[in-house]
This record gives structure tokens, sequence and C-alpha cells, in this order.
């Protein structure tokens, strides 16, 4: 049970003073209720846990309110009776000085609790009930990342465990939490390393490993082994380690280090050569959800620094705000430098005191002025390589620094950045005070952002790669179509043609779709002289589809007699027919007047039969947009401006017949045509701005050259076209954007901005006449508008 | 066979140097063969390295025909969603100087931004969604529209289409997962304090936020 163990020396390391004294002095202390309990959904690493209670429950004390949401989350209970008064976004204590959402609980004072289900003997569960009641008592690594600890205690087939250490190290200076927990709590930590070393199918090695300098702890906690020996033989089986005082070897992997001398190798987990380490906290939590089924709801944390009058440890409630924990303490705000949360080495400064102590917070430090003045302003590096010799995890902290500054992320991670433990023993000793641990973190904040934009742009990639391919698939689809159309056409005009030749009187109706198709077609392929003959053979073909159909009716066998309706259908089919020859002739006729005016215009009329046609074409929405997109594209920007401006009057002047429609009949969506009719109006006065924009600086708008479209009338998809018509206008709008001096922008921005006032305004109004729920936002939206307008102002 | 080497050593030397050479000339010819690299790996290298935004601001009609023109000579600083930082990446590959962005396509934004339908005012026109290169915008016609923001790119594509103008830009907020340390100030301030003696307690973020006024305090950068 003592100490026989050989204890290896962890390379690099510093020495800072430890001032772990004044903590010390009092017992271990307790808070009064707070007013409010600010308890976070996310006090762990992973996903946030998913609130189940509503505003207003009464909760009781243990009583789940956010359920863990995935393997890698954990679950999050009311540390006492009260009332839920809100579930919002508050302050938590993160670097960042975020918010993250919080379950507000108003206590009642009464700390009733939920029936808990102890259990008398946890051998007879079997090891995955057990992780389960550690899972549902929400248990995470106190000790600083808050990694969930039945994630941990799970290890993957793979790894034989065979070495379970308990983390009672504690190095970091200022802090004593897991030294007064180990003094007052040794036989719940001695419980707690039996039943997880149970769980982990008894390891040979059980460790508890406690810095030289807590001897108070060290007694405690071997005194609680040797009790416990008496009953249970396993006990006798864990060993106190005791071992020299160094920063940091409280650092899981250079725990491992010292007390087994097996180097964890990088990117690894200490699981990977049989090593499970954790926290002494997290082990009584651990025990305690397994003995009495009690959910984590208070920790033990340690309020020291100059800046208080009483400097002591005290059991928290989780969801305590540190504000009121400081005030409790006799804060004096005046002579604080600032509030960290955790030590002085790897702890960060609050920027909200309103922010709440949660699962992971193990000190709160109000240092003064005197002790932690602000740092010396940084200095050029001098190469001393001082930082080198006290690194834990023999990195080259130099090295990174340079990398670091230069955003040099492929060298970093070649360093093993993601080695560094952040201890900050670099940052200690550096002559040239160069917050290094600072680089560190920004650096691998960026590779782990550029990886999650890495990833987003090859999805990205992938999806656009797989519309392009769906869009093809689609016109493929199309092509193959109108190639089938194009044959039977084909099929058919030979066999019209014959037939003309045999004889002029067949019987051919101009009006079937397929032969003008087939004549369209041809018109685009054969030679002028040819496509003459063609026409005047289709004229040829509608006289005498004229004259069948005006033969009068006769009755015959299988028409005996003839109805009324077979008449109208007749003169209607006259009519048709005679239409039909009507337009052959004209065809005819624009055909030799285009052969006529010049050589060129044959060729021109011969490809661009989709002006020849206008009234045919525009029934084929494909070919109707490609027509509409070659324009635009030939049009100068000018030109476009005042196309797009004569689209949007069109497009205002039928929104407003709509929306009188809509008024006459009382229509239920008058509201929204009518914003879309002021929208039009809006985009009107815009496309008569960049018009003058335009007229005034006769500059060209930076616009591709149409020779980027293929001038033959290939199938494009309107989806395409759409596609490139937007790019256009960007275009078109970054250039005269660019074109635009900041005045003047600015005064398009308030412009805008005081439309949508008004707009928000009315309806704003309107919510306030019919007592709308959603007042309160547009109220907040129109505040927000003002600001904005304002600040443009 | 000993004897002719010894009676022509020049000539024997020669003939076993050419007798190598051809030999290993076969070996070589036979790897080009054998180990030929499909594809045109420079593009896809190129592809690569471009933002995936897709938004055509490139003059092109997405990435990987930009790429693609790269490939062929075109210039590299035509993508304004990738900035400076890719083309830098690009004239790294290409081993050529960086120019500067073409202020010609566009400004680089710092902020990305994602596309938010204002659902109460969308008339289900599914004109953003075919505009949208990414399929990131989900509807049917008649049916209010939204986006999947995971999914959009910022192309900005499917503002312009939009019949009511009820597509915005919004910049995407920082939240917990995506926030990082910023790199240390560097320009601070030189403001001396006394130094306790014994008392070198490293402030690991340094430069950022105080939770209290400090009067003397030239390093208030947060
Ligand atoms: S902060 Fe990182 S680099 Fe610096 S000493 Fe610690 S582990 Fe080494
Ligand atoms: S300790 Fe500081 S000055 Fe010395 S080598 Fe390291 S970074 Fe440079
Ligand atoms: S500008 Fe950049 S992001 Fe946009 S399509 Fe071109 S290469 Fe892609
Ligand atoms: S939703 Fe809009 S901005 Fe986003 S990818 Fe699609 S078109 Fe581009």
């Amino acid at each position: 049970m003592t100490s026989l163990i050989k204890v290896w020396e962890l390379p690099g390391g510093i020495h800072p003073p430890e001032h772990k004294d004044q903590s010390l002095q009092l017992p271990l202390g307790r808070v009064p209720l707070p007013p409010v309990l600010v308890i976070p959904l996310n006090q762990h690493m992973g996903t946030p846990a998913q609130p189940v209670v509503q505003v207003g429950e009464r909760v009781l004390a243990g009583q789940l309110i956010g359920a863990a949401d995935g393997t890698f989350s954990a679950n999050t209970h009311a540390s006492t009776s009260g009332t839920v008064i809100a579930i919002e976004e508050r302050a938590i204590p993160h670097p960042s000085g975020m918010n993250s959402e919080s379950v507000v609980i108003e206590p009642d004072g009464k700390d009733e609790w939920i029936e808990l289900t102890p259990c008398e003997d946890y051998r007879s569960l079997d090891r995955l009930t057990l992780l389960d009641k550690i899972r549902a008592a929400g248990v995470a690594g106190l000790g600083g990342a808050g990694f969930p600890t039945a994630v941990k205690l799970a290890p993957k087939s793979t790894q034989v465990i065979d070495t379970l250490i308990l983390n009672g190290a504690e190095c970091e200076p200022y802090i004593t939490a897991d030294d007064m927990l180990m003094q007052v709590r040794a036989a719940e930590l001695v419980a707690g390393t039996l039943l997880l070393s149970h769980i982990l199918h008894h390891p040979k090695n059980l460790l508890i490993g406690i810095e030289d300098n807590k001897p108070k702890a060290i007694a405690a906690v071997k005194a609680a082994v040797a009790g416990a020996a008496v009953t249970d033989p396993e006990a006798a089986n864990i060993q106190v380690v005791v071992f020299p005082t160094k920063y940091p070897s409280g650092g899981a992997k250079q725990l491992t280090q010292i007390l087994t001398g097996r180097e964890i190798p990088s990117g690894h987990h200490s699981a990977d050569i049989g090593v499970i380490c954790v926290n002494v906290g997290t082990a009584v939590a651990a025990w305690r959800a397994v003995r009495f089924g009690e959910p984590l709801v208070s920790r033990v944390t340690t309020m020291v620094g100059d800046a208080l009058a009483t400097q002591r440890n005290v059991d928290v409630l989780l969801g305590t705000p540190i504000s009121y924990l400081l005030t409790q303490h006799g804060f004096n705000a005046n002579n604080a430098s600032r509030v960290v949360m955790g030590g002085p080495m790897m702890g960060f400064t609050l920027l909200d005191l309103a922010a709440p102590v949660i699962k992971t917070t193990n000190c709160i430090l109000a240092p003064s002025k005197q002790e932690l003045p602000e740092p010396t302003p940084a200095q050029a590096c001098i190469r001393c390589g001082i930082c080198a010799e006290v690194c834990p995890a023999s990195l080259l902290p130099q090295q990174l620094f340079w990398y670091a500054q230069a955003e040099d992320f492929d060298r970093l991670e070649s360093h093993n950045l993601f080695d560094c433990i952040e201890c900050g023993a670099c940052s200690y000793v550096c002559p040239s005070t160069i917050p290094l641990v600072q680089y560190y973190r920004a650096a691998k904040g960026s590779i782990r952002l550029h990886e999650i934009e890495k990833e987003k742009s090859d999805r990205s990639r992938q999806r656009f790669e797989f519309r392009q391919e769906r869009i093809a698939k689609e016109e493929a689809e199309k092509e193959a179509k109108r190639v089938a159309r194009q044959k039977a056409a084909e099929e058919a005009k030979k066999k019209l043609a014959e037939k003309a030749a045999e004889t002029a009187a067949a019987p051919v109706s101009s009006a079937d779709p397929i032969s003008a198709a087939a004549v369209k077609v041809s018109a685009t392929q054969a030679t002028p002289d040819e496509q003459k003959a063609k026409l005047e053979r289709l004229v040829a073909a509608a006289k005498n589809t004229l004259e069948f159909q005006q033969k009068p009716l006769v009755p015959n066998k299988t028409n005996p007699v003839i109805s009324e309706e077979q008449l109208v259908k007749q003169q209607v089919r006259i009519k048709q027919a005679e239409l039909k020859l009507a337009e052959a002739e004209q065809k005819l006729a624009d055909f030799i007047t285009g052969l006529g005016t010049t050589p060129a215009a044959a060729a021109s009329a011969a490809a661009a039969p989709i002006a020849a046609e206008p009234a045919v074409d525009m029934n084929d929405p494909v070919a109707a947009a490609i027509a509409r997109a070659q324009a635009k594209l030939t049009m100068s920007p000018e030109d476009k401006a005042r196309a797009n401006l004569e689209s949007l009057r069109g497009r205002l002047a039928k929104a407003e017949e709509k929306v009188a429609a809509a008024k006459a009949d009382g229509s239920a969506n008058l509201d929204a045509l009518q914003q879309g009719a002021e929208k039009l109006q809006q985009k009107i006065a815009e496309a008569l701005a960049e018009l003058s924009a335009l007229g005034i600086e006769d500059k060209p708008a930076p616009v591709a050259a149409p020779a980027t479209e293929p001038a033959a009338p290939e199938p494009v998809s309107a989806e395409q076209s759409a596609a490139q018509a937007a790019i256009e206008k960007a275009k078109a709008k970054a250039a005269a954007l660019a074109n635009m001096s900041d005045d003047e922008k600015r005064a398009e921005q308030i412009q805008s901005l005081q439309t949508r006032l008004t707009k928000a305004r009315e309806r704003l109004a309107k919510a306030e006449a019919e007592n709308d729920a959603n007042i309160e936002a547009f109220r907040a939206g129109v505040t927000k508008l003002e600001e904005k307008l304002q600040e443009l102002a | 066979m000993i004897e002719f080497v010894f009676q022509n050593p020049i000539l024997s030397a020669l003939l076993a140097l050419g007798g190598l050479s051809a030999a290993f000339g076969a070996v070589l010819g036979f790897a080009a063969v054998k180990f030929k690299v499909e594809g045109d790996p420079i593009v896809d290298q190129i592809d690569a390295l471009l933002p995936q935004t897709q938004c055509g601001q490139c003059g092109h009609p997405g990435c990987r025909p930009y790429a693609q023109a790269i490939a062929g000579g075109e210039d590299i600083n035509k993508c304004p969603p990738g900035g400076q930082a890719t083309i830098n990446a690009l004239a790294d590959l290409l081993d050529v100087e960086a120019p500067s962005l073409d202020a010609e396509h566009g400004e680089h934004l710092d902020v990305k931004r994602v596309a938010f339908i204002r659902e109460d005012e969308c008339i289900g026109c599914t004109k953003c969604i075919q505009a949208c290169p990414m399929d990131a915008i989900l509807g049917a016609a008649k049916q209010m529209h939204t986006v999947i923001a995971d999914e959009c790119t910022g192309c900005d594509l499917c503002v312009e289409p939009c019949p009511v103008d009820c597509i915005d830009m919004i910049p995407v907020e920082t939240d917990l997962k995506t926030w990082k340390w910023d790199l240390p100030a560097t320009n601070q301030n030189p403001v001396f304090h006394v130094v306790a003696n014994e008392v070198n307690l490293i402030a690991s973020d340094l430069g950022r936020g105080h939770a209290f006024g400090d009067q003397h305090d030239g390093n208030k950068a947060a």
C-alpha cells in the first residue's frame, strides 16, 4: 500500500511559487443559496445537452434538466429545488466570453431532492449498468477538460488496461481543491478507486499519485487506504505514490510518465498504452453516483487571490454565479487585476463575472494588482532555448512560436503542435515574456478551423459536381427526346416529300406539329435552294389540305348522318387550314426577301430560325430562354439596364393588377402581393439609379464579352441560363458598387434602411392592432433598424 | 569471351556500358507505360485549393472550370471568396509570384456569409432553387423556401433572382465551436509596471479583456 514504486522523472518542468497555503487555512466551506442558479447545458467537452424542462416548471434538486445528446455529451441536473425562470443564452465561463444556452433556476430554499436510488453493493451489478449510472449522473472530468467519464471508463476492447491512475497531483499554483477534497473525502476516494477498478476489470496497478507538497492529503488518503484494506483485500493493492513537486506533473500524459515511465506516443491516448487516468474529484463523483444515485450537482472550488478577504475552498452548487461567490468572499474589485478561472498558468481571464461555476471550475483566482500585474510587453525572441528545456512534452516552443507567427500550419503539425498541453511552462520562463501559449492556442484553433473549412469545401465540391451531373443527365434525356422527335419528323418529312412528289392531292395536314417541326429543322440544315423548294412544297401541301377540308361532308358508311357538331368542326378545320396556308405563304415570301437582301443575310436567316419564327418559338421555353439570353448577352450594359427596367415595369404592372384583383375579392394574399409590388417599385428605382450611373460614367462595365456564350443555339437548360443571368447581374452590381464612392454607398444604405424601417413600423403597428404574439420581436426589429440608421447617419 | 575482353578493353567497356543503358532504358520505358499517372492532377490540385463557393465571380461557371483555366495559363487572382490566402496557396503550388486580388472580380469579405430567406415573405417561386449551385435551398412551388445553412457557400447567386427580394446574406456568427483564440496583439504599447519581486506568473491570455477598468492599461485589446 505504501509507495514502493519507482518514480520516474518528468522531462522539463518548472517550479513556480506555489501559493497554496493561503487557501488551506480554513476548512472546506459552503456558501448560502444564491438568488439564481445559471446552469449551462454545455459544461463538458462535446455536444451540449438538450433541455428537458419548461420555463415555469418546478424542479427538484438532482432532477435532469438537460439530457445528453449523443455519446460525447453529458447529462445536466438541477442543483437545488426551485422554479425554472428562463432557458436562454447566458454568459458561461469560456475564454471567448460567449454566451451559451443555460437553464436559469430560482431556488425556493427548500432543497428538496428527487428520489435517489442508492446501491449498497455495486459488485452485484454488471459493468454496463454501473457505467449507465455514472453517465446518468452526468459525471465529467472535474480536473480540466470535462471529458464524459463514462466514455473514458469504457476503453476499446483492443485496449488492455493494466494501470488505473488517480490524479491527485494538482500541480498548478494556487489551486488546492483536490488537496482539500482528498483531506475530507479520502474514504470516498478509496471507495471510488475500487469502484473504477471493478469497472475496468481490476487492473494490476491501482495508483493514487500525489505531489509531495500535500502532506495532509497524503496522510488522509494513506489512512483511508489502510482502513479500507481491513474489509476489502483489493484496497491493500492501492498504492499511494508520492513524488516531488514540479509543474506540470498533473497533466495526464505527464503523470502517466512519472508513475509508469511509459510515454504516450504522439496522437494517442493513455488508454492505448494500458493506462487510464482519472482526477480524484471525478472518482469521488463517480462513487457518489453509484453508491447514492446522486447526480453531479456540486464541486469543490478554490477561492483564492489577494483581492479576496476570505480565501478558502468551498463546496459549491454548480450554477452559482461567480460574481455571487466573489461577493461572499469579500472581493475587492478596486484592487483586483482580473478574475481568472483556473490557475495562473492554464486559466483564462473571465470576461463576464455573471458566468456560473460549472463542472470544470476548479479555481476562481482573483489576484491583486501586485500579485498578477499586467504582463510586461513581449520582446523579440533571443533564441535562448530555455523554453525547450522546460517543455514537458519535449517540444521546441521557439520553433513553434516562429511557425505560429508565420501561420505555417504544415510545419506546426510536423513539429507536433498538438502534443502541446498548453501548460505555459515555456511562457513562464521566457526572458522576453512572449505569450507563447497564446500563439499555440491561436494556431491550434486556426488549424482546426481550416480542417472544418476543408471538409466543407470538399462537401461543396461533391454537391456541385453531383448537381452538374444531374443537370447533364436531364439535359441528355431532353436531348435524346429531341433527337427522337427529330428522327420521327425526318421520316414524316421524307414520306411527305415522297407523297408530294407522287401526288399533289395527298391529304396531309400541315397542322400536324411533327411536319411543322420537320420544316423548321430542315430549314436550319438545308441550302437556301432546298429550303425554298421545301417551303414551296409546304405551301402546296397547305393548299391541298384546305381544298380537302373544303369538300362538303357526305354521309358515308361510318358516318351515316352529318351532325351539327361535325359541321362546326369542319368549319374550324377549314379556318385552321386557311391560317396555315397564309402562314406558309408568308414564310415563303419572307424567305425570298431574306435571300434577296444580302448574301450574308441568307446564312443568318438560315442560322437563326428563331428570329424568323417568333410565334412558334415562344411556345418552346428553352428556345425562348436562349433567345432572351442571347439578346441580353449582345446588349450593352446600358441596354441591359434599360431592358431590366422595362421588364421590371412590366412586372410591376402585372403585380399591381394582381393586387387590384386580390383587393376586389378580398384575398388573403393581399399583403404579400402588396409587398411584392412595393419591392418591385423599389427595384425600379434602383434600376433607374443604375441607368443614370451608367449614363454619367461611360466606362463600359466589366462584363464578360458575349464571345463566351456559344453563338449557335445550343440546347441550354433554363436553369443554367438562370444561373448565368444571375452571375451577370451580380457582376453588374459589383461593378456598380466599385464605381460608387463611399458616400454614395452610404446614402444607398441609408435609403434602403429607411424603407425597411417604414415597413417594419407598419408591421409593428399592425401587430399592435391585432395584438400579435410577436409584438416584442417586431418592436426589437424597429429599434435595431433605428439604431443602425443613426449609426450610419 | 575473357580473351576478347583482354584484347579489346576499350571496346568491351563500351559494349558493357551500352548494354547497361539499353537494359535500364527498357526498364524505365516499361515503368513509364505501366505506372502512367492518370488524369490531369494539376487541375485537381488547383481545384482543391479553390474555396468551392461556386459563385462564378471569377468569370467561370464554378471553381473547377476556373481551375482548368488556371492550368491553361489564366491569372490566379480572380477568386474573391478565396482572397489572398487562396492566391498565395495557388502561387505556392504553381511556383509563381503571388499577385494581389484583382478588384475587378469583387472584394474579399472576411466574414463568411450564408443566405437567409425571410420565410414569411417568400412566395415560393422556386427561382432561387434554380440559381443555387449547391442545391442548398429546400422548397417546392408555392411553398415557402428555406436555406440549409450548412450547405450554403454564400455565393450570392440566389439573391438576385428572387422577385420579392426576401433573401438576405447574413454573416455567419462565431459560436463556441468555431471560436478560436486570436494571435496576441503585436503592437502593444510599452507599458511598464513595478513588478513585485518573485511574482512572475504568466498570463497565457495576454492582451485580452480585463474585468476591471485599469487606468494605465495600454494593452486593452478586447
Ligand atoms: S505550453 Fe506547450 S510548448 Fe510550452 S512548455 Fe507547455 S507543452 Fe511545451
Ligand atoms: S524562452 Fe523565449 S526568448 Fe528564449 S528561445 Fe524561447 S521563446 Fe525565445
Ligand atoms: S470566384 Fe472563386 S469561389 Fe467563385 S466560382 Fe470562381 S473559383 Fe469558385
Ligand atoms: S443558398 Fe444562395 S448563397 Fe447559398 S449556396 Fe445557394 S445560391 Fe449560393
